[in-house]
């Protein structure tokens, strides 16, 4: 087993006292339930405190607004997979930028909204709290700029000093708040923070910015107005690559030298002397890292050190040389006791361009796996991770994928996100999702037909015919037979159709009438679902036809009931009850042939029943025995009268 | 991408969405619209604002981006809400409770006026409430109880119950006329209730032969009383005409999966919009006149061809909606997808003047403030 990077952290269980006793726990999808045992640290056993605690690892699912984050991101998740596979990869690069912008923006919006809340609540622990998420979106947005720069943007020497640049500006943004305050100011050369504001400008490589600046400087000071007109020439011709232009690296690299060199030739001309700051903007120009250094608290972090190192050192630097600049740049800025933060490690690992380092690193520190599932996703469609196969046996993004939908999945609301999330997960995803599906609870119809339309959709039988018998019993359980009917004929479940034919059966025998007649009438196909069902919908067609006195046709299907062998066994009798008034009509119903089968059945009944049941009591018997013998007599009369009826001769 | 339709994220899942009615006199656009929540540990009903152009909150937000007024909790699912008049909006809730919510203008806030708690009930559980519909003071509740109710704003009790109504779910309620209303259920039956009539049997009852397909809503249409629209399980689209016999007078194939919701332009009939689960958000238009030309702004157009032709039962043409022209040599009809992209089930819309808004499973309310029509 491999070590462990970081200390593990402890939560405490309010109200156990670990020291007195033994706890217990038990894993569940995303979170684990503890309880105190019975079991002493020493000694005997006691009883303890009766309750449960669950311990919830992933607070992020239930923030309200870092929902919204997990709703747009899977949208465009959703939106990635469908993007074809057999386009080339040069084409889909601008395609997978602009979705890498698109994550990217989703998470600034969420952040500009935390922020908002956090400033005004009036909850200080909320408030805390709210910042917390926010300054982890950061991080998080930080290093997801950097993997689209370094990554999948993937720009070459040349072009990827300047998109370090935009990196480091669009994260650095208190310059501009700064300058705007120092120019609305009454004497802007005079405020205290003009200086700052200009160096910061030329330390972030904008010189047409810097340049404004200064020239309120400039007019201030008249006399040393060739100075300031040195500068702001030397700003103004610093060679910015172009990659649209013509101009290959080499051509840069040498303009570039030229102008360096003039810069130095100031320095060293002492052109700059009188004024330490225009000295200083000088000395940064050419690159000095000691004077850099100085201003450490204008760049605020090492990475901005790099970068602006890297500006005015090495602009033509290739993405494979990054990394030892990136370490040299680290260790200068921070001090060699203070231990490098997470972050720092990540984004060093990111310069090395050690992806999987950078997968992994995020992975642990931070507490969901939202962003290392649509990270490692996105880079897969770059074809940039290379199949890593797992202890586990599916792909790293694969794993992380199934982690982050399986935490989404014990989420009351959310689980239908991960439903899309699995999908998309060749290899494992139908299984988890197999065994996920069946566990949401399903409190009304309408959120079981959204489950069973899930799984109907990916040919998951078993699945749908357990919700709907889950559905159907507690219809049945509440006595709503056509629910219980309608849900049956949803998973073409035929024995449960007859046990709900059964249950009408049941209740006619019991009342002697069938309830809900406007399910039974109107059954229409789903009759053939199954015998016993097809049996009721006959036998209430036999008492319509009663009903309308159409005693000819009313007496065939009885017949056919019991000859056909639709109508169960327990039933003849009460089939043959039934027959009891057709044949006591005056007029002759049943035919000689049709009398004779019926006779035929009542044999074969009570042939079953010559044994004596010693459970049943006597009075059941006897009343059994005088129907058997009414209906013989019946029979007996109905087949002379209809010997004699067909034997007469119309004269 | 639909010019002029953009996502708000609610961080909620929302079951139904209503506009505000507004006067009738007034040629104003809706500007307020309520929606309720389901499968929330914590659900709530919250209105909306999309205030005029320009006017509407910070810089960068878009034009009619919808603002939150006022939320409130909610106990259960909502699964269906209507405004009964400018101030009340009646919800149906999973707990099977039915409640009057007071919308307090000028504190903006929402209080709960009227409860009945378990207004739908099985004699142990719970059955949720799935339906409302609203004719002020008079509320017609159904359930999966197969229970009718009718209530009375302002009154306490219960002003009459059928009991036993439906051995099946009824998923959706109408009114026909101001005495009768028309029900659909999960075997596929729509049946027409009056209510002068004591006792429990309906008065008709249509579905369709073949499969009992389960019926999901149901609107009528604004003029003419005897048409009503159907939508249920398989997506299917049938327009009934309620006075001829036991069959839908057109099937039309409209989406893949269930339809949630389907309501008739309330001033322009001629214009039908239907919801599902399949995520798509379909815009119908008939014109008699198959000389039109389409005048539909971008979108994808299908042209559906309607099934089962019944020929009118003859009397005045001019009289009959264009929606029962069987024949689809003289009618047209189109069909436009109006959102953006595939998203997860599209649970409600609702539509009024040239506005329409509706919910999804993606958390996500979509507002349109231009709809063709």
């Amino acid at each position: 087993m491999e070590e462990v990077d970081v200390e593990p952290t402890t939560t405490p269980i309010p109200g156990f006292d670990s020291n007195q006793k033994h706890l217990g726990f038990v894993w569940g999808p995303g979170d684990i339930l503890v309880y105190e045992t019975i079991y002493k640290a020493s000694g005997g056993s006691a009883g303890g405190c009766p309750f449960v605690h669950e311990v919830r690892k992933d607070e992020d699912i239930y923030s309200p607004i870092l929902r919204k984050l997990f709703n747009e991101s899977h949208h465009i998740f959703v939106g990635l997979q469908r993007i074809r596979e057999d386009l080339p990869s040069k084409n889909k690069k601008p395609q997978f930028v602009s979705i890498s912008k698109n994550y990217r923006s989703v998470i600034r919006a969420c952040m500009e909204e935390l922020q908002q809340v956090a400033v005004s609540t009036q909850d200080a622990a909320l408030a805390t709290q709210y910042g917390n998420q926010v300054s982890i979106l950061l991080a998080v947005e930080l290093i997801w700029n950097l993997c689209e720069v370094l990554f999948i943007d993937a720009a070459p020497a040349g072009s990827l000093v300047l998109h370090l640049l935009d990196w480091v500006r669009l994260h650095k943004a208190d310059v501009d708040e700064k300058a705007r305050e120092v120019l609305a100011s009454e004497s802007p050369a005079e405020h205290q923070a003009y200086w700052d504001v200009v160096i910061s400008y030329v330390l972030q490589g904008r010189m047409d910015e810097a340049r404004q600046v200064l020239v309120k400087q400039a007019t201030l000071q008249p006399a040393a107005r060739a100075m300031f007109k040195l500068l702001d020439n030397l700003l103004m011709k610093m060679p910015i690559f172009n990659p649209g232009e013509t101009q290959t690296l080499t051509e840069f690299d040498v303009k570039w030298r030229h102008w360096r060199e003039e810069v130095d030739r100031c320095l060293q001309d002492q052109s700059f002397a009188s004024n330490p700051h225009l000295e200083d903007i000088c000395k940064i120009l050419v690159g000095d890292e000691d004077v850099l250094l100085e201003h450490k608290e204008l760049l605020s972090t090492w990475y901005h050190f790099l970068v602006t190192r890297l500006l005015f050192s090495h602009p033509t630097v290739k993405p494979t040389e990054l990394h030892y600049y990136a370490q040299s740049s680290m260790h200068m800025f921070l001090d060699t006791r203070s231990v490098p933060e997470p972050l720092d490690s990540i984004l060093l690992a990111a310069f090395e361009f050690d992806i999987h380092q950078v997968i992994k690193d995020c992975s642990i520190a931070l507490n969901n796996w939202w962003f290392v599932g649509h990270l490692t996703d996105l880079l897969d469609h770059c074809k940039l991770l290379q199949s890593h196969n797992l202890h586990f046996g599916s792909n790293l993004r694969e794993f992380l994928l199934l982690e982050y939908a399986s935490g989404l999945f014990t989420h009351h609301s959310l689980w239908q996100l991960a439903v899309d999330y699995f999908d998309h997960c060749p290899e494992f995803g139908r299984v988890y999702l197999e065994l996920q599906i069946e566990r949401v609870p399903l409190d009304t119809e309408r959120k079981a037909l959204k489950v069973i339309r899930i799984c109907e959709q990916r040919q998951m039988t078993e699945q749908v015919r357990s919700i709907c018998k889950i559905m159907a019993k507690k219809a049945l359980r509440n006595n709503r037979l056509g629910s219980a009917l309608s849900w049956s004929i949803r998973a073409k479940d035929a024995a449960f159709a007859t046990l709900i034919s059964e249950r009408f059966l049941q209740d006619y025998c019991a009342k002697g009438t069938f309830s809900d007649l406007d399910l039974i009438d109107n059954l229409g196909p789903a009759m053939l679902l199954s015998d016993r069902l097809t049996f009721l919908g006959k036998y209430r067609e036999f008492h319509r036809l009663y009903g309308e006195k159409r005693f000819s046709d009313a007496a065939k299907l009885l017949l056919s009931l019991m000859t056909a062998k639709i109508a169960p066994r327990s039933f003849w009798m009460t089939l043959l009850t039934d027959a009891l008034p057709l044949l006591e009509q005056k007029e002759v119903i049943f035919s000689a042939d049709q009398t004779h089968e019926l006779m035929f059945c009542l044999e074969e009944l009570t042939s079953e029943k010559s044994v004596p049941n010693p459970d049943r009591p006597m009075q059941d018997e006897d009343i059994e025995t005088t129907k058997i013998e009414l209906l013989r007599l019946a029979l007996a009369r109905n087949l002379a009268m209809a010997i004699v009826k067909e034997g007469t001769v119309e004269v | 991408m639909m010019e002029g339709i953009n996502a708000k994220y609610v961080s909620q899942k929302i079951s139904k969405t209503r506009w505000r009615p507004v006067s009738s006199s007034s040629l104003q656009q809706p500007d307020i619209f309520a929606t309720g929540s389901w499968d929330n540990e914590d659900n709530k009903i919250s209105i909306w604002s999309i205030g005029e152009n320009g006017i509407s909150g910070l810089d960068d937000e878009f034009e009619g981006d919808p603002q939150l007024v006022c939320e409130h909790k909610h106990n259960g699912d909502v699964l269906d809400l209507q405004f009964l008049d400018q101030d009340r909006i009646v919800t149906a809730s999973s707990t099977g409770a039915v409640i009057i919510f007071r919308h307090h203008h000028n504190s903006q806030t929402l209080s709960v006026s009227q409860l009945w708690e378990r207004a739908h009930h099985y004699p142990c559980d719970n059955a949720p409430c799935t339906g409302i519909v609203c004719n002020s003071p008079e509320i017609v509740t159904v359930g999966e109880d197969g229970r009718i109710i009718l209530f009375r704003a302002d009154q306490e009790g219960v002003l009459r119950t059928i009991e036993n109504a439906d051995s099946s779910t009824i998923h959706d309620v109408t009114f026909l006329r101001t005495t009768e209303i028309l029900t659909v259920n999960s075997i596929g039956q729509l049946k027409i209730w009056d209510f002068r009539q004591q006792g429990n049997e309906p008065s008709q009852i249509l579905s369709l032969t073949g499969d009992r397909v389960p019926l999901h809503c149901v609107d009528r249409h604004p003029n003419q009383q005897h048409i009503v629209a159907t939508g249920g399980q398989d997506g299917m689209l049938c327009i009934w005409d309620v006075r001829q016999g036991n069959m839908p007078f057109s099937l039309m194939e409209a989406h893949s999966a269930e339809m949630w919701e389907v309501h008739f332009h309330p001033s322009n009939p001629d214009h039908l919009f239907s919801c599902s689960e399949d995520g798509s958000l379909l815009h119908w238009e008939t014109s008699s006149n198959s000389d039109t030309p389409s005048f539909l702004q971008g979108g994808r157009n299908t042209s559906i061809v309607s099934r089962s032709a019944i020929a009118p039962a003859g009397g005045n043409q001019s009289l009959i909606s264009s929606w029962l022209t069987g024949d689809s040599s003289k009618g047209h009809l189109e069909t436009t997808h109006m959102l953006p992209s595939q998203t997860l089930s599209v649970n409600s819309l609702d539509v009024l003047g040239q506005c329409l808004v509706c919910g999804t499973d993606g958390e996500a309310i979509y507002v349109n403030r231009r709809v063709p029509i």
